[in-house]
């Protein structure tokens, strides 16, 4: 009898690119909901966009790259980038933002550099950052969470506006929009005010921004649960906390009326969605066990300078960029010891 | 040295759980099987040099004959499995992943199963024995380890002198999926496998003796423990290891058992190890208390593919597909044929193919047992594959230079030490054939030495070639020069002489051009003709002419 061979190993115990992205989209769907429960419909209709604008997008460029467009679009990246994006975004960003921001995700930062698995940039974020440079106006367009919002607006009205670019029915954007925690602290500190006066703001909960923190809590659960699943590396995440929290620390002791306390920063903005969701992201973080430590650490350290010092309220983007370019260079010297050379032998 | 920690396990970084599928197999005791219509007996199943050929096609050979001796001091030894005609030597299909053909001695059995009548005695106490005599005996038997792959015995129990070595390993491990020969072996054989320890040790003039067995395997370790106990002997000691595969692996088993690393592109017995598999063990005490050679070996029939799994002892060279009928035949779903296990193991094209020493399981898998030969997607550096490594590579790195063919980047991440496990491939989310990758760059690694060896060669003995022109032209030259010396002190010669010299040679150029013309194609007997014959080859000689002008016109006339 005659039959066909293939390379061993002939088992896998493997899930397969598919299986690994779903268990990441199932991990923020609690964040998520927890979003929508305080942002409103807006972030739910623009998530559905940007997951429709993402897999249209992908599929077309694989068209346009002769590439097999059925395994890559079932590889579910394109949905999982675009979900990243969608919560980065303001939750009434106009049609058009998001259209912009999934196409240098997408098209730019993705196909253009390989598809799945090439691309040295965190898609996601260069879509976030193309648009916070771009359109800084529209990008500052945030909510308040619903506790402080003066006008729930249904999803109709939600729809209405980011159909059309602007608030209807005697609304203007003033009335509705509200700076995000990050932004109070950074507008605070530039008018010489301190930490403590700034926070009297009802914006602010007991670490992070009201709400915020809440949800900043269910991704943080979703994420303990793909490191218990071992869809991610716990290092980095740990090591981003850390990173952060730890150079916060001294600065917040020596002064704490200029700088925010450790848990302040570690609860607001991007850095739990980062930490969990962004930095674990494998194609552009470093591969090795110790080059993950770097590389979280890296991240978390380059935010908090950013929020610092530079002219941005929050860094995780700009600072999970700069070591997507470091992590080639960090992968090289981190070598693991291999066995049999050096260390225990005899 | 370390201190000696009796219960004290290492572990090695890395590894899989991989579904064990051993419960299929791993109850059925071993038996024998009718002999096949003939046997095929690959004179290359061992690591080392081809085995030399000792018999002719027509040879009438015994039991336990030698049919092929060991080539070199990497050699083994072949023997014939069984009494019967030697039909036929020549080129055979292999067990090899390529499929490659190779000589073979093909054995057609008589059915009488007689016994060579010389066989080496039983030895009836081996202690008394020098070891220098059991290592050749060993040899005699043309025994190979059996754990895969295949490395004369006799070498790996010769250490050289300057290596002090302090512990023997029996491996029973038996860490792939699907393999259950060394688990039955050391059920049913616990006595052969524990006095092979013996011998091997006494050898290798060492006390200490590790059995490392997978946790899985609870009655092998009684079996084993219950001989050693019923023997009196204290010094060898079973060790239950985690069940993590490859801890079969010699290497990762030896870091188990004792914490030392054998280092990179080193051997055991730089850190004063030797170790050799239960089965071998076993053979080794049959060499010599039953003066048998290596010419039969037990092994796993196993899978979704074969009606009922079973352990079988098979004459050395038995073809898969006589195995297989004593198995029960193929099942429908029969998919894919695995020599091996289904991690380490290589699929064979055709069951015409013999099983050889090596071989310790037929795997026919069904299509639900074995991963589908589906596109894989790109990698997305995920560095499951580097959790899993056992070697503790970054396999995600070298797949990204093997593709690139890449050789010397990926010889920085330590290429040659990967052991092509598979524990890689096996968690890989992208489904890439990774160990595919590692085989492919190792071989061109090797075939750009062996061409740079060879052009280093063809260099040196170019180079070698100029200095001996350079050095005979000098020599001429000196020669030339002492001869000039010596001709201008002697007087001219004699003008006569020289037009002596002068008229010889032209009498040479007469008879070289009357040769010559000679030579040349006369027209034959046209002496003497009468006037009539003369017309008539006139006539002949026109008709020709005009012939060969109309030929002519016709070819200068084109489309004709």
């Amino acid at each position: 009898m005659e039959f066909k061979t293939t390379s061993s190993p002939y088992i896998s115990s493997a899930p397969d690119v598919g299986a690994v992205m779903r268990q990441v989209l199932y991990a923020l769907v609690p964040g998520t909901l927890a979003t929508i429960w305080y942002f409103g419909w807006g972030v739910l209709i623009t998530l559905i966009m940007a997951i429709l604008f993402a897999v249209g997008l992908e599929a077309l460029m694989l068209r346009l790259r002769r590439k097999e467009v059925k395994p890559f679009v079932t590889d579910f990246s394109a949905v999982l980038t675009a979900w990243l994006l969608t919560l980065a975004l303001p939750p009434l960003a106009p049609w058009w933002l998001t259209l912009i921001g999934i196409f240098f995700a997408i098209v730019v930062a993705k196909q253009l550099y390989g598809g799945l698995g090439y691309n040295p940039f965190n898609p996601a974020m260069i879509g976030y950052v193309v648009l916070l440079i771009s359109f800084p106006m529209e990008m500052t367009n945030w909510l308040p969470p619903a506790m402080l919002a003066k006008h729930q607006l249904g999803f109709m009205d939600s729809l209405n506006i980011i159909l059309t670019g602007s608030p209807t029915g005697g609304l203007s954007w003033d009335a509705l929009t509200m700076a995000t925690p990050l932004d109070a602290v950074k507008t605070g500190l530039s008018m010489d005010r301190t930490i403590t006066e700034i926070r009297q703001s009802p914006l602010f909960g007991d670490f992070g921004g009201k709400g915020w923190e809440w949800i900043r809590n269910w991704f943080a659960l979703g994420g303990f649960w793909l490191i218990y699943k071992r869809v991610i590396d716990w290092r980095i995440p740990l090591s981003l906390i850390l990173g952060i929290g730890v150079i916060a620390t001294p600065f917040f002791i020596a002064n704490p009326d200029s700088f925010a306390s450790p848990a302040f920063h570690i609860f607001s903005g991007a850095v739990i969605v980062g930490a969990f969701y962004i930095a674990t992201d494998p194609v552009t973080a470093s591969t090795t066990p110790m080059g993950r430590w770097i590389y979280g650490a890296g991240i978390g350290i380059l935010t908090y300078i950013i929020r610092s010092w530079g002219g941005y309220p929050d860094g995780v983007a700009f600072a999970v960029l700069l070591m997507n370019m470091a992590a080639p260079m960090i992968d090289y010297y981190t070598k693991p010891r291999v066995f049999g050379q050096g260390g225990p032998g005899k | 040295m370390e201190l000696h920690l009796p219960n004290r396990l290492w572990h090695f970084h890395g590894g899989l759980h991989p579904e064990q599928h051993k419960k299929i197999t791993c109850e059925t005791m071993i038996r024998g099987i009718p002999l096949p219509d003939r046997l095929i007996l690959p004179l290359q199943q061992h690591i080392g040099a081809e085995a030399e050929l000792d018999v002719n096609v027509g040879d009438y050979v015994y039991k336990g004959q030698p049919i092929a001796r060991a080539n070199g001091y990497v050699s083994a030894a072949l023997h014939a499995p069984t009494s019967g005609t030697v039909t036929e030597i020549g080129e055979h299909r292999l067990p090899h992943p390529s499929g490659l053909s190779g000589a073979c001695i093909i054995i057609e059995p008589d059915g009488k199963d007689s016994w060579w009548p010389t066989m080496p005695a039983p030895v009836e106490s081996y202690l008394d024995m020098d070891p220098a005599d059991i290592r050749q005996r060993i040899r005699d038997a043309g025994i190979v380890g059996l754990g895969g792959a295949a490395f004369p015995t006799a070498v790996k129990l010769n250490p050289p002198s300057r290596q002090h070595i302090d512990t023997l390993i029996i491996n029973g491990a038996e860490c792939e999926p699907y393999i259950t020969c060394d688990d039955r072996l050391m059920r049913e054989r616990a006595e052969e496998v524990i006095e092979g320890a013996c011998i091997i040790r006494h050898v290798l003039g060492i006390t200490r003796v590790l059995i490392g067995v997978e946790d899985n395997k609870p009655e092998a370790c009684a079996s084993l423990r219950q001989v050693l106990k019923d023997k009196g002997i204290k010094d060898i000691e079973v060790k239950e290891v985690p069940t993590i595969y490859p801890t079969g692996g010699e290497k990762q088993l030896i870091k188990v058992l004792t914490g030392r690393e054998v280092p990179s592109h080193g051997l055991p017995a730089d850190i004063g190890v030797v170790c050799h598999n239960v089965g071998t063990a076993s053979s080794v005490y049959r060499a010599l208390a039953h003066g048998e050679p290596m010419i039969s070996r037990i092994m796993t029939v196993t899978g979704g593919g074969v009606s009922e799994p079973c352990n079988l002892e098979i004459p050395i060279g038995t073809p898969i597909s006589h195995l297989i009928a004593q198995a029960g035949g193929y099942t429908e779903q029969a998919e894919r044929l695995i020599m091996g296990g289904p991690m380490m193991g290589f699929a064979l094209s055709s069951d015409e193919i013999p099983v050889i020493k090596g071989t310790n399981c037929i795997l026919v898998a069904r299509s639900s047992e074995v991963e589908k030969p589906a596109q894989h997607m790109p990698c997305i550096r995920c560095g499951r594959c580097t959790t899993a490594c056992p070697a503790n590579l970054l396999p995600q790195q070298m797949y990204w230079h093997a593709r690139s063919k890449d050789f010397d980047k990926i010889q920085d991440f330590n290429l040659f030490d990967c052991i092509e496990c598979g524990c890689c491939a096996a968690v890989c989310p992208s489904h890439i054939p990774l160990v595919q990758y590692y085989r492919f760059a190792k071989t061109e690694i090797w075939a750009q030495e062996r061409a740079r060896d060879k052009s280093d060669h063809a260099r040196q003995r170019h180079e070698f070639r100029l200095e001996r022109i350079e050095r005979e032209k000098r020599e001429k030259a000196e020669r030339l020069a002492k001869k000039k010396a010596a001709l201008s002190k002697t007087p001219k010669p004699e003008k006569g002489e020289e037009d002596g010299k002068k008229a010889a040679i032209q009498a040479a150029l007469e008879r070289a051009k009357a040769k010559k013309a000679q030579s040349e194609v006369q027209p034959r007997n046209v002496e003497g003709l009468t006037e009539a014959q003369q017309r008539q080859i006139d006539e002949a000689e026109a008709r020709r002419k005009a012939a060969a002008k109309a030929q002519d016109q016709q070819e200068k006339t084109p489309g004709q």
